[in-house]
This record gives C-alpha cells, structure tokens and sequence, in this order.
C-alpha cells in the first residue's frame, strides 16, 4: 500500500469506527473502542505522514475514489505540506486519545462524545488530504458539524447552547466564504479539482477576492479577530480532549486551508496581498492575550491564548506572502518554516495546557481560577507539566514556543530587504505588537500558574483536589517532554519541516542538522543563531549552583524575630493575591480603550452601614460594533418577514399569482 | 396543414379560453361546475382534433381521459359534494365581476403577447395552441384568487390544469405518460381536497376559507 492509501484507509475506518461505537452506547467497552481505536489509528497515520515527510516513504500520491461530483471524483493527493499537517493532526489526535482513555471515564453521557470525537478526527484527516474543492468542503463540514455536536454535547450547562449556536453560525460562515473562494479558483469551467484550479491561475479582482474569503473562511476557523467570537465560546464548553483538539489541531486545519488557498492554488501573490494577513495578524495577537488576561475561566483563558497564538502564525504566514512576491525565497522559507513550526508547538503545547485544564476541572470540579489554588501541593505531577507547557506558551528558552517566536523575529528583522515601503513600515509595528503580546502571554500564564497551583486553596474542592489518573498524567508528562525536546534540538524539526515550506514558497532553509554543536542558523551565523543545548545547559547549571551554593552556605539555624503578617498570616485564602488583582494594572493600562474595561467603585456614604463595592467590567467592543449590528438587522428583518407566515391561502395565491403576472410582463416588456 | 385543420384547432382553443372567461363570470357554484364540464369537454374535442391532425393516436387516450373524468366524473362529484354541503345556491365572489373580467382581458392579452414573442420560430398551430394554454393557466389562476368557497378554488385549479393539457396536446411528440401522470395528479388533489372540505365543514360548519384564516388567527 501506498502512504497515501494507508492515510485513507485510516481515515475511512475511524469514520466506520463511529456507527460501532453508537452501536455500543454507553458501555465501558465503547470508551475503550473509541479511544483506544483512535490512538491506534491516529498513532498509524501519524507516522506513515511523519515517515513520508522525512522522505522515508513516498513522499506524493495521488489517489482518485469514484465518489462526489461525478466528473470530478473525489481526489486526495499527499505532499509535504498535507503531510507536516498530518502530523500535527495526528499527533493530537494520538495524545487526546490516550489522555481520554482516564479522562473520559468523568464523561456523564459518553454517547454524545465517543461517535463524533471520531468523525471529528476522520474529517480533520480528509480536509488536509483532499485535492478537490468538493471533497474538501465536505471533509470540512464534516469537522465543523462533528465538533459542533462536541460543543453542545453537554447541552444542559449554561451557555453551551449559545456557544454551539455562535459557532455554528460561524462555521456556516466560513463554510461559505470557502465555497465561494473555491467556486472563484474553479472559474467558469467548473473545474474543481487542485490541479486544474493551479493550472489556469486567477488575477486580478479575482485574485484580491480569493484572498478575501480565504481570510474570511480560514480566518474564521482559525480564530482571526475579528471572527474569533465563537472560539472563546465553543472551546471551553467541549469536554476537555475536545477541547485540546478544537485549539490545538482544528484551528490548525484552518491554517492549512488558508495556506492551501492563498499560497497553492491561487498562484503567486502581489506584494499588497500581506497587508491585510499582517495586519489582522497583530491585531490578533494583541487582542487574544488581552483578553486571556482578562478572563476567569481557566479554559477560556486558554481559548483566548490560542487566537493570539493563530496570530502569530499568521504573522508569519503574511511576512511568507511578503517575502515570496519580493523574490526573496530564503527569507520566505523562513517566515513559513517558522509558522509551520508554530503551528506544531502551539499543538503540543496547547493540548498540553488544556489536558491540565481538564484534569484540574475533574480533580476540583472548578474553572474558576478565582476559586483554585494551592494544587501544587495536590496535583504535583500536573502542576509540572502545566508549568512545563506555561512556559513553553510563554516562549521561554529552551522550550519550543521560543524557537518559533525566536524565527518569526528573525523573519521580521529580514523586513528592511522588501522593497514595498507599506511593508518596510509595517512589518517592523507588527513586530512590536508580537513583542508586546509575548510579553503579555508570559504575564498571562505567570497568572495562569501562580493562581491555580501555588499559594493556599481558595476553596474547599481546591482544598480536596487529588492527582489524576495516569493516563492523564503520562499525556500531561510526553507532551510536556515533547516541547522540551524539540526546543533543545529544534534543527531535526525545521529540516522535517523543510519540504513542506518548499512547497508552500518554493524556497528552504539551509540545512540545521548539520550545523556544529546542533545550533540553528536561519540565515547566517553572522546575524544570528540560536543554540538549545547551550541554553538548557546554562539554565541547569545555574541553577544547579544556586541550590548548592544555597545548600551549602545557608544558615540552618533557628532565628527568632517579631512577627509581622507574612509570617503569621491570616487563614482566610481571601487574603491571597487574587487573578483579577495580578491583571489589573495591565487592564488600567490597555484594556480600557481595547476591551472597554470599566471600574466602578461604589462607597457608602458616611454612617452607612452598608459594605461597599468594587466592580470591574470587560466590554466587548468587537461584538458591539460588528456583530450586534448584524444581529440586530437579522432580526429585524425576521421579524418584518414573519409576517409572510400568517397570510390567507387566497393571498398567497396572490403573491404566485402576481409574482407571475410581474415575471411574464418583464419578458413580454423585454423582447 | 390544411387551413381548415388549423381554423378548427384555433376555434376550439379560442373556445376553451372563451369558457375560461365565462367562468370567471358565474357566481353561483352550480353554475360554474356546469361551465367547466362544458370546458372539459371542449378541451376533450381539442385534444381529439389535435389527435386527428397530428396523426397520434395516443392522444386520443388522453382526450377520452379528458372527457371521462372531467367532463363527467368530477362535476357530478362536485354537484353532489356542494349539495350535501347545502351550499349550490351561494353566491361565491371577491371581486366584482366587471373587475374580474377585465383583469381576465387583460391577462390573455399579455399572453398572447408574450407567447406570440416568444415563439416566432415555433410552427403556427404550436404558436396559437401555446398562446391559449397560458391564457386558460392564468385565468385559472385568477379565479382560484377571485373566489371565497373551497369549491370555487378546485375548479379554478382543475381549470388551470385544462390549460397546461392544451398546451401539451399542442406541443407535437408529448408523450402520453405525462398527460396521464398529470391528470391523475389532478384526480388526487380533488380527491385531497374534497376530503379536507369535510373536514373543515366538520369543525367549522362551513367550506368558507376564511374560517380557516380565523382558525389561524388571521383577519381574514
């Protein structure tokens, strides 16, 4: 069998493992099929994609089922860059699966989960395979409205149907936007397929207009403010795997879409096309990390992490579009492989944080940050994987976040070569604000990690967490592992990643590998390089002598003193540094303008008894500004439609009628 | 084809468009049901003439369907329908009657107009048959909107149908399956509908649609 072959056979029988697990209902052994067929299947296909991007398999293939639209068929094709994104795909896929195999036993109605978490799975391998627009949009649907069913799989819990319904609105959206960018590449022949839409390449209007639904379509799965409403919605009322999955690998999906679009099939860009790709790039940095710093809940927090870090990569993928219509290949192969290795470590990181998420939500059944604490203590093994994966997002060397924002610089200090002086100007603010949401990102999950895990419990279920089970620890601990590796030795990674950038930019970078010493050196060693080995050994060593050197010289000896309040606390946890305390001189400072935040204080007056209040509010200036207006206009217009509803039969036989008598006078009119 | 063939054919189409008009005219139900069993035996006579020049037998099938069910069968149901309903003496309009008859002039010339635009290639006999059909559609259809009663609508449906056999007796190599398809749909309906006026005369002692309006919470 062919790579590609084994690729779809995986795919086709995690589709038929859902009518199997349905049959099955709620039996333990439903779960064990479901998860454990899963790992399984993911655990194949990820490494035949793997073993086809490093060149050990064939690469390519082709294949044709006699499926879909009659002349078109539904083709699938395989090449580096569906291959890169297998991985990530099945990586995730294999690593929630083993962590569901403990995690899943929390699930109330597991039926509603087990049947579309495969179809989910299935339809995310098909989108990245298929090499037809109609193959493609259905995959597609089949992902959205499989993860849909996810979202409001736990109906009951407030806000999960609202979520469900934004979202699927929004999918219906982007669905859309795609079909119609799709039915624009085909042009008039109706070709479908990948090869013929490359073979006659759009310009132009049309190709200013692929762009813009690409965006739209991508950008609304991916999470790219301002179509990021739902994702802050929909990701958090998942069950926790499913929620690693939606932001760790579907928005990824999305990329890929977006770099199939824009970068395969319609043909080389114009040197504008990146304006608006960085643009709403940064902005989504700048307002996803914002807004999880504002944020309560410990999965919404992660949901609003994730579109700050799709912005990053779409910073990288506007400055490939930059780079490649200024000719400048070696400089477009870096902004790709940078955004292409963001996107796997976002995966790896992400999942991480969210199976972290789920275990702290089982162990306390809390979300609240406000309400956890001291889980240290209680969870150790989760609180150093979630710290393992907070400083990866964070990008802290010698993790991997920091490589991939390390490369995403130095694709921006490669800006003064364009030639465009929109672009000479452009991209260096862009940067600032990537600065500054890193910055933010490291202030968020400081937040993040010291409210839930350090300090005192401020609350009785954080008081009685326990550690959870060991299948989710040991997902929660290879992750964790995963991001440290490849953040010490990220060369094996952008070479794998290497064929896939070429296809997507026509250029590579230089060999890593074989650098001395394992250092990477995107363009020279002159500008710069990066070494993890060196960096990891320096962090270990430091810190190995700082404990001897306390160890050794510190006084063991009992000392008395006057007691001040940090030595005698106050029991009450209430005490404590709290979330909203930690965010509040960053929400005094940007989220004022940005988010609309407001703070009212109300004090009694003198001689009243009452206590007084402290009242902080994030607005949403985004929804109020674009999406109640339409919302708004939406029901309205229904509301005058209704009306339609409650005619006699004799007028609506008038309205066909006269509908009638109106078509039949324009053609006679006409002719 | 000989001038007399087509004289005879426009004669018997002008008929049937003729009827249609006089349709629209009675205000008494029994009376209508008479009109159009009047009609569905010239719509029988034309799908026969039809037969006969253009030399398809299998027309005929269709003109003697025409006449059975039409002609006979469905008005003597509606006669008995209307009797047991107690309702053949009603006086069954919406629109004044001078109204009606000039949006009905009006209607068949805007499809003689359109059809005569349309079809300038078709061959003359096709071009007239093609003119008439629309007209008896749309005089149809303006009586099925002019009328109160459940039963006035039927007719005026069944009245529409006789258009669309005209016009597919006139088109030259229509096949007759869809005729006979067509004209049992219509069976159906009536029978659909003539079930769903005893039912609407059992809840509401009356076959006025307008009751069904109220039911609805409409003004009516």
């Amino acid at each position: 069998m062919t790579p590609l072959q084994i690729l779809l056979a995986g795919a086709g029988a995690l589709l038929g493992l859902a009518p199997a697990v349905v049959a099955l209902g709620r039996s333990p052994g439903a779960r064990a099929l479901t998860y454990g067929g899963a790992l399984t299947l993911c655990g194949l296909t990820g490494a035949v994609a793997l073993l086809s991007l490093l060149g050990l398999a064939s690469p390519t293939g082709d294949a044709v089922l006699p499926l879909g639209l009659p002349w078109v068929g539904a083709r699938f094709h395989l090449d580096a860059l569906s291959a890169a994104f297998l991985v990530v795909v099945n990586l995730g896929g294999a690593v929630a699966s083993f962590y569901a195999l403990g995690y899943g036993r929390h699930e109330t109605e597991p039926q509603r989960v087990q049947p579309f978490y495969l179809a989910f799975l299935a339809g995310m391998n098909l989108v990245v395979l298929a090499a037809d627009a109609f193959s493609f949009l259905i995959a597609w649907e089949v992902m959205s409205l499989a993860s849909w069913a996810l979202v409001v799989a736990r109906h009951r819990e407030a806000g999960n149907v609202r979520a469900g319904y934004v979202y699927l609105l929004m999918a219906s959206f982007g669905a859309l936007s795609l079909l119609l960018a799709f039915g624009l590449l085909a042009g008039p022949q109706g070709a479908y397929a990948f090869d013929a839409m490359r073979a006659h390449r759009a310009a132009g209007a049309v190709a200013a207009l692929v762009l813009a639904l690409a965006i739209l379509g991508a950008g609304s799965k991916a999470g790219l403010v301002p179509l990021h409403v739902w994702l802050p919605l929909a990701h958090p009322a998942a069950p926790s795997h499913v929620s690693a999955l939606m932001s760790g690998v579907m928005t990824k999906v999305a990329v890929y879409a977006f770099i199939r679009i824009v970068f395969d099939l319609a043909g080389p860009p114009d040197w504008w096309w990146s304006l608006p790709v960085l643009v709403l790039g940064g902005a989504t940095t700048v307002m996803g990390v914002l807004q999880a710093l504002m944020q309560q809940d410990l999965k919404r927090v992660l949901a609003f992490s994730t579109v700050e870090n799709v912005g990053v990569v779409f910073i990288g993928l506007g400055l490939a579009l930059a780079f490649r219509a200024a000719q400048l290949p070696a400089a477009a192969a870096l902004s790709m492989t940078a955004a292409l290795f963001h996107v796997f470590n976002h995966a790896a990181f992400k999942s991480l944080l969210f199976f972290g998420a789920g275990a702290v939500q089982e162990a306390t059944g809390e979300r609240d940050i406000e309400r956890l604490g001291g889980l240290i203590q209680r969870m150790p093994q989760t609180a150093l994987a979630f710290l393992g994966g907070s400083l990866a997002i964070s990008a802290l060397p010698p993790l991997n976040g920091f490589v991939s924002e390390w490369l995403t610089f130095q694709a921006i200090l490669m800006s003064p070569r364009l030639e465009a002086w929109a672009l000479k100007l452009l991209v260096p603010a862009v940067g600032a604000l990537m600065a500054l949401s890193a910055a933010l990102a490291a202030a968020c999950f400081v937040r993040v990690f010291g409210i839930v895990f350090l300090g005192r419990p401020r609350s009785a279920a954080a008081g009685g967490a326990r550690e959870t089970d060991l299948f989710c620890r040991t997902a929660l601990l290879a992750l964790a592992g995963i991001c440290l590796v490849v953040g010490v030795l990220p060369g094996f990674v952008i070479d794998a990643l290497a064929p896939a950038a070429e296809a997507a930019v026509g250029g590579r970078l230089p060999a890593q590998v074989s650098q001395p010493w394992l250092s990477i050196v995107p363009i020279a060693e002159s500008r710069s390089s990066y070494n993890g080995i060196l960096v990891l050994a320096f962090i270990a060593g430091s810190a190995g002598m700082c404990a001897a050197a306390i160890h050794q010289f510190a006084s063991r000896q009992t000392r008395r003193g006057p007691a001040w309040d940090c030595g005698a606390p106050d029991p009450s946890p209430a005490t404590q540094y709290t979330a909203a305390s930690f965010a509040q001189p960053i929400r005094r400072v940007f989220a004022t303008t940005l988010l609309a935040a407001r703070e009212d204080v109300d004090m009694p007056q003198p001689g009243e008894l009452r206590a007084s209040r402290f009242q902080a509010t994030i607005g949403d200036p985004i929804w109020r500004t674009l999406y109640a207006p339409i919302a708004w206009s939406v029901d309205l217009a229904a509301e005058r439609l209704n009306r339609l509803q409650f005619l006699t039969i004799r007028l609506y036989l008038s309205l066909v009628f006269f509908a009638l008598i109106g078509l039949l006078l324009v053609l006679a009119l006409w002719t | 084809m000989s001038d007399l063939s087509f004289d005879i054919a426009h004669l018997l189409a002008g008929g049937l468009v003729l009827i249609s008009l006089l349709m629209l005219y009675q205000d008494r139900l029994t009376a209508l049901i008479n009109v159009f069993a009047a009609q569905a035996v010239t719509l029988s006579l034309s799908v026969a003439w039809q037969a006969y020049v253009q030399q398809a037998p299998h027309l005929y099938v269709t003109a003697v369907i025409a006449l059975a069910f039409k002609a006979l069968a469905i008005p003597v149901a509606l006669h008995r329908i209307i009797k047991r309903l107690g309702i053949h003496r009603e006086i069954d309009q919406v629109v004044g009657v001078g109204p009606t008859m000039l949006a009905g002039i009006g209607l068949v010339a805007l499809a003689l107009v359109v059809m005569l635009g349309v079809t300038s290639e078709a061959d003359r006999l096709a071009r007239e048959d093609l003119a008439f059909a629309l007209s008896v559609v749309l005089l149809g259809l303006l009586m099925m909107i002019t009328r109160r009663n459940a039963v006035g609508l039927v007719v005026g449906f069944m009245s529409l149908e006789n258009g669309l056999v005209l016009a597919a007796a006139g088109a030259k190599g229509m096949p007759l399956v869809v005729e006979i398809s067509v004209a049992f749909s219509v069976l159906v309906a009536f029978i659909v509908i003539g079930v769903f006026l005893f039912r609407i005369r059992e809840r509401f002692e009356t076959v006025d649609v307008a009751a069904l309006d109220r039911f609805r919470g409409g003004q009516g």
